[in-house]
């Protein structure tokens, strides 16, 4: 059975209660509004560029645990990396939290496998996966993120 | 106490403090209430999302499967006999529950969400014009507001919403201001399923019509919890779904007043729909098959008429009155937690309690409640308004069936209890 302590780690709690990086950037080179329906999780993520560099991330808005936690882990690790890193970053988080559950971390595919070492403090997001219904919290502020470097459309992304 | 000591408790005979409903037996109708969800007994108080299924409807859809598959309306062997005698038995219990008269009158649907569409597009797109007003409420599940905002752009017709005051009632004196002759349709739900208000709507249906309205009462909350009768209310259109009342997903009723369902357009074309059909011109069936072109969904009208069977067995007033005493419970006890917010607290309500904890995020308490074996439903409830009228992203909603115990809230208050450590 799937332990709340799996979901709940200390550092997920910490950064609910403290986020990182929770504030406006005033004038930054891009905005994007991601929005949960099904739980009312909405954020609002701001990215400062320096050509292909992510110089300053940061989110304000509303959201549960996760989708909270998620969101400031993330603008801590995109800070600093290129925009093709961060996508990057996206997809090994992404196999991670929707991996098989039943799976143990360590014998993913090899390069799902070095994608948990590179994740870092990511990492504290694995119990995602056994939470199915808790998927769309912790990717929202990645997928977020991902449509604002694509530069694809203004309009807020969606978990739906 | 205990989870599990909270379940052996339902197991005391006549619990629930009225001589004339015992829940014991009830709750021994339902099988499912004996499953185990993560390894904890399941204490279900989410069946504004959907009901249980008591034996007798999980019997008569297998049944209907085992002695009587055919189609409906369309063959002269026994078991089309078998199938159509099921589905009108249906009907006609589905007319009868709600006094409707003439079973003539009920449409037999897809669900609450299929009716309004029905109406809206139906009824809705033929008579209005350009400048008429659709009056809906702030309470609206969001099944009666997308189908009138969809013909609204095909007609012209304008939305206009009726405002809810701080305890989650409709303001009856902006209702008043708001009826004018230009108001062709009023569509208002019966009991609200974001916050429980029950609506004083035969005042509000007396009053539309007085203004020349039409009116659809969005039911699918109420009718798990009250007695409802069409002719009594006056309304033009009732609709409901049979999986909030004990009976199947994917059916569900829409009265009509019979001359407007005759006047009416059909809304789907199709087999069944039909009284003659050429490739010059086709002639419509009579109400109500002129609005059930297909194949309908038979083994769900055959469970849904066992549920209609349940309901009708059982006495309506006193399980009422259990259910009252759990949610004026619920809300006691719920009130005592510190940081509790109580979302909705209407005069009148049924079946809902809608809630927040300060410092805990409805979607969060939802899972460490779902690890415990309670499920409640967490989220907007379908009804983005509401949440925006009282600022807040979410809540946690529990809501009761006629199965629910006060040992289920206090199941509940100790989960409570367990967000509250987890997020301390």
């Amino acid at each position: 059975m799937s332990e709340l302590t799996d979901l709940y780690q200390e550092v997920i709690l910490d950064h609910n209660r403290r986020p990182h990086n929770f504030r406006v950037i005033e004038s930054p080179s891009a905005k994007q509004e991601g929005f949960n329906p099904l739980c009312g999780d909405r954020l609002t993520l701001y990215l400062t560029l320096d050509g292909d560099v992510i110089k300053d991330a940061s989110f304000q808005g509303q959201g549960c645990a996760i989708s909270k936690a998620s969101a400031s882990l993330m603008t801590d690790a995109i800070k600093g990396k290129t925009v093709p890193e961060a996508r990057q970053l996206f997809e090994q988080f992404h196999t991670m939290i929707t991996s098989d559950p039943t799976t143990p971390l360590a014998d993913l595919s090899a390069e799902a496998q070095s994608a948990t070492v590179d994740l870092g403090k990511l990492s504290v997001f694995s119990g995602v996966r056994e939470f199915p219904t808790r998927i769309k919290c912790a990717s929202l502020a990645w997928h977020t993120m991902r449509a604002a470097v694509a530069h694809e459309t203004d309009a807020p992304v969606s978990t739906e | 106490m205990s989870t599990s000591s909270a379940v052996a408790a339902h197991l005391r005979p006549g619990y629930g403090g009225q001589a004339k409903f015992d829940v014991a037996k009830v709750r021994a109708d339902f099988p499912i209430l004996s499953e185990l969800v993560h390894g904890k007994p399941l204490v279900y108080l989410d069946s504004a999302n959907t009901s249980q299924k008591p034996l007798a409807v999980i019997k008569a859809t297998d049944d209907y499967y085992r002695h009587a598959n055919a189609n409906i309306h369309r063959a002269t062997h026994l078991l089309s006999e078998r199938a159509t005698a099921l589905y009108e038995g249906g009907r006609k219990k589905a007319a009868t529950l709600l006094n409707a008269g003439d079973s003539h009158t009920i449409v037999l649907t897809k669900g609450t969400t299929d009716g309004i569409n029905l109406v809206a597009q139906s009824y809705g797109r033929s008579v209005l014009k350009p400048g008429d007003e659709i009056l809906l409420s702030w309470l609206e599940h969001h099944s009666n507001i997308v189908p009138w905002q969809l013909v609204a752009e095909q007609t012209g017709a304008v939305i206009r919403v009726v405002t809810i005051n701080e305890l989650g009632e409709i303001d009856q004196d902006e209702y008043t201001r708001l009826l004018t002759p230009r108001t062709k349709i009023v569509a208002v739900g019966h009991v609200s399923n974001a916050l429980g208000t029950i609506n004083p709507i035969k005042t509000m249906i007396a009053q539309a019509h007085a203004a020349g309205a039409v009116v659809l009462v969005d039911g699918a909350q109420a009718a798990p919890h009250l007695t409802i009768d069409v002719q009594d209310l006056d309304c033009d259109f009732y609709v409901l779904s049979s999986h909030k009342m004990f009976g199947p997903t994917g059916t569900g009723v829409l009265y009509g007043r019979k001359n407007l369902l005759e006047a009416m357009p059909p809304y789907q074309g199709g087999g069944d729909m039909i009284a003659n059909v050429t490739f010059e011109k086709t002639l419509y069936n009579q109400v109500p098959y002129k609005f059930e072109a297909g194949t309908p969904n038979i083994a769900g009208v055959a469970g849904f008429g066992a549920a209609i069977d349940y309901l009708s067995s059982i006495d309506r007033q006193a399980a009422l009155a259990h259910e009252d005493d759990v949610l004026a419970y619920a809300t006691a006890r719920v009130r005592e937690i510190p940081g509790s917010r109580i979302i909705g607290e209407a005069r009148h309500k049924t079946g809902v309690l809608s809630f927040l904890i300060e410092g805990v995020h409805p979607h969060d308490a939802g899972t460490i409640l779902d690890q415990q074996g309670i499920a409640v439903r967490t989220g907007q409830h379908c009804a983005q308004p509401v949440m925006d009228k009282f600022c807040i992203p979410a809540t946690i909603r529990a809501s009761l069936g006629i199965y629910n115990t006060r040992e289920d809230i206090d199941a509940l208050v100790a989960g409570l209890k367990k967000v509250r450590e987890v997020f301390a």
